[in-house]
């Protein structure tokens, strides 16, 4: 599969030739089919994306092209991720080669877990979405840019879309603290005091 | 902004800290863990040199990979024997509860919480899976998260979190007869879809939320993440006391009537103020069954699949794509459509009640010739109930099989699954494509009650013509 090393440190922009999965609501049992979940390690699911879908095409699926292997930006359309809060389906994504995610919209846990991977999701409006896709589809080898801190989509003549991404995650990639153990821990005092005022952590002991 | 809800309160009380990235750092008071989504965030763990933080906060049990036909180890599956076998060395290495096979306590993680009295008014509860939501019932703030996030919660009993907006869904009046939790909330996905609760808590209250039992509002709260709500609740109540009075980690002796006190004043006030609201009418609601690859994609038994020109043109690509997987006819009834296998249990209708549910419609009648129908209990204590009021005898007398307790065909991780095209009648969650173990595999929700009255007749039909 890919080389490429996983995200550490600080992320600015992710930039390469990207690969569209076009449809809403696409839920992570497509992404990884249950079957994949039988594992006690991540390691071997970067294959499996799709895997269902893409039998279901019959090697027509994007994933299945090979003028998209290599692919480090994956544009898709609205609700992506929803369903299962299973991190196996950000985990094949990546272990594909993804490193950013460009939709119309993602599901919540989704989102979270791409983003405690390092992996940027980049909302762009739904004519935007298509017009990546279609670009994308008509020109495989379109490098791209997504520019976490100008918040542009950019090829390298021409084209430019604006991106979408929430203050607080943009800062975390931009920072390199997507990955929020160290912070969780470095708050041990607090921890302490919170969980002192919680009556049922106290036995609901008399005050 | 909404304030004064019981999801405000909750989360004030559990917020440790402000993060650096804007987030909020959350207390976790109940943690759950399966063998699928926390051996990654054990061996990351290790890796980091950490320890588990608060090993009595976190419980484990084994649910979706196991058999339920047999459930003697070494499983027959190599990976599923590993899986567990994992869970239960990073128990033992950790100092976390596992309740396991045979230990009379086993069960769908979500069915077990509960039914222990683990899961309580006011706390925050996370797990590996998302239908956690199903733990909001109780007025716990309850969400699914990802196997990062696991380890965050093992390593810190905490979660860097954002704030969700709260609608507040008001039903009034009262189900009919042979209408259920799940008819309402297939009925409530329907209406606002599966992206309509991103970035909200749905809070579920008003009259017929009100006369709902415990197991009915799990029912109700485990799907709110199908309507794309990571948390959905209700506000405690006498009901939600009853329930917990005496069961094995509920509050006892003095501490008691300082919990109830406490409870009570955790919900929704007069004075709450939500950032959205939305009206039902529980009366209006027919047995609600999906016809397509989302949840959202339900109808009335007694309707007809939507057709194209019925359905908004921004749905219109998903609903071409489910006639097309579906093989239903755009404009034919759902009643009358043929079902191969009829599938009672899950995380949502797995519990007693559920089971008495499909009993009544089982009791006297004969599966339908060449129909496959099988029930899985929730729980070895749900199990043991069923067994105790003479379910099970029901169930077999009539041509279901009855199984050991386990997600099963849920999601199909263990032998029970969908062979080809076939079409099932589940009263399960997620009809999404191969869902349920084939990649070309069928699934129409819909209640427990309608999955016996599916069974019983070969096809999808209202139980309510069934019912005396
Ligand atoms: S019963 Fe289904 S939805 Fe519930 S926890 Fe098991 S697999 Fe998940």
């Amino acid at each position: 599969m890919t080389s490429a090393p996983f995200p550490t440190g600080p992320i600015n922009a992710v930039s390469g030739t990207a690969i569209a999965v076009r449809g809403d609501d696409i839920d992570t049992d497509r992404i990884i089919p249950a079957r994949f979940l039988k594992c006690v390690t991540f390691s071997e699911l970067g294959p499996a994306a799709f895997a269902d879908d893409r039998a279901e095409l019959n090697g027509h699926h994007p994933f299945d092209q090979s003028a998209h292997r290599g692919a480090r930006l994956l544009v898709v359309n609205r609700n992506f991720g929803c369903g299962s809060s299973r991190e196996h389906a950000p985990q094949a994504l990546m272990r594909w080669g993804i490193r950013a995610v460009i939709g119309e919209s993602f599901a919540e846990i989704f989102f979270g877990n791409c983003l405690a991977l390092g992996i940027p999701c980049l909302s762009v409006d739904h004519d935007t979405a298509l017009a990546v896709q279609a670009a994308i589809e008509a020109d495989p080898a379109l490098e791209l840019s997504a520019d976490l801190e100008t918040l542009e989509l950019r090829g390298a003549q021409g084209p430019s879309w604006p991106l979408t991404l929430a203050a607080g995650p943009r800062q975390m990639l931009r920072s390199g603290q997507w990955d929020a153990t160290g912070q969780l821990l470095a708050n041990g005092a607090a921890l302490t005091a919170t969980a002192a005022r919680l009556p049922y952590l106290q036995g609901f002991a008399a005050a | 902004m909404s304030s004064g809800t019981l999801y405000d309160k909750v989360w004030d009380l559990h917020q440790v800290a402000e993060l650096p990235g804007g987030s909020t750092q959350l207390f976790i008071g109940l943690h759950l863990i399966h063998e699928v989504t926390s051996p990654q965030a054990f061996a990351a763990l290790k890796d980091l040199g950490l320890q588990v933080a608060r090993p009595e906060r976190t419980v484990a049990t084994v649910d979706h990979i196991v058999p339920t036909t047999s459930q003697a180890r070494p499983f027959a599956d190599p990976l599923a024997e590993q899986m567990l076998a994992t869970l239960e060395a990073n128990c033992a290495e950790h100092g976390i509860t596992l309740h396991g096979l045979g230990s009379g306590r086993q069960g769908i993680v979500h069915v077990i919480a509960p039914e222990l009295g683990l899961t309580q008014p006011g706390m925050t509860v996370a797990c590996g899976d998302s239908h956690t939501s199903t733990h909001g019932a109780f007025g716990a703030i309850a969400f699914g998260i990802g196997t990062s996030q696991v380890r965050d919660v093992l390593a810190s009993q905490s979660l860097a979190m954002g704030k969700l907006r709260v609608r507040r869904i008001w039903v009034e009046g009262q189900l009919q007869s042979g209408v259920y939790a799940k008819d309402l909330v297939l009925h409530v996905i329907r209406v606002l879809g599966v992206k309509g609760g991103v970035g909200y808590a749905y809070e579920f209250a008003g009259p017929a939320i009100d006369a709902l039992s415990m197991e009915e509002r799990m029912t109700l709260c485990n799907m709110a993440i199908e309507g794309g709500a990571r948390c959905g609740y209700v506000n405690p109540d006498q009901t939600t006391f009853d329930y917990l009075q005496g069961r094995p980690f509920a509050p006892a002796g003095d501490a008691w009537p300082r919990a109830v006190a406490w409870w009570r004043s955790l919900a929704s006030g007069p004075e709450a103020v939500f950032d959205d609201e939305v009206r039902f009418d529980a009366g209006a609601i027919a047995p609600t069954v999906t016809w397509g690859i989302t949840p959202g994609q339900g109808i009335g038994v007694d309707e007809t699949v939507p057709t194209l020109e019925q359905t908004e043109p921004d749905e219109r690509p998903l609903a071409q794509e489910a006639y097309r997987y579906m093989d239903l006819v755009p404009g034919a009834a759902i009643a009358g459509t043929p079902v191969d296998v009829c599938f009672i249990g899950s995380c949502t209708n797995g519990r007693l009640s559920d089971l008495q549910a499909a009993a009544q419609v089982a009791k006297g009648r004969r599966v339908a010739p060449g129909i496959k129908a099988f029930v899985v209990p929730g729980s070895e204590q749900v199990a043991a109930a069923a067994v105790a009021a003479g379910l099970d005898q029901v169930f077999t007398e009539a041509g279901f099989e009855w199984r050991e307790p386990g997600c099963s065909m849920c999601l199909a991780m263990n032998p029970d699954r969908l062979e080809g095209r076939q079409i099932s009648a589940s009263s399960s969650n997620r009809n999404f494509k191969g869902r349920q173990g084939s990649a070309n595999g069928r699934t129409l929700l819909m209640s427990p009650a309608m999955v016996a009255a599916a069974a019983v007749t070969g096809q999808v039909t209202d139980v309510r013509t069934l019912l005396p």
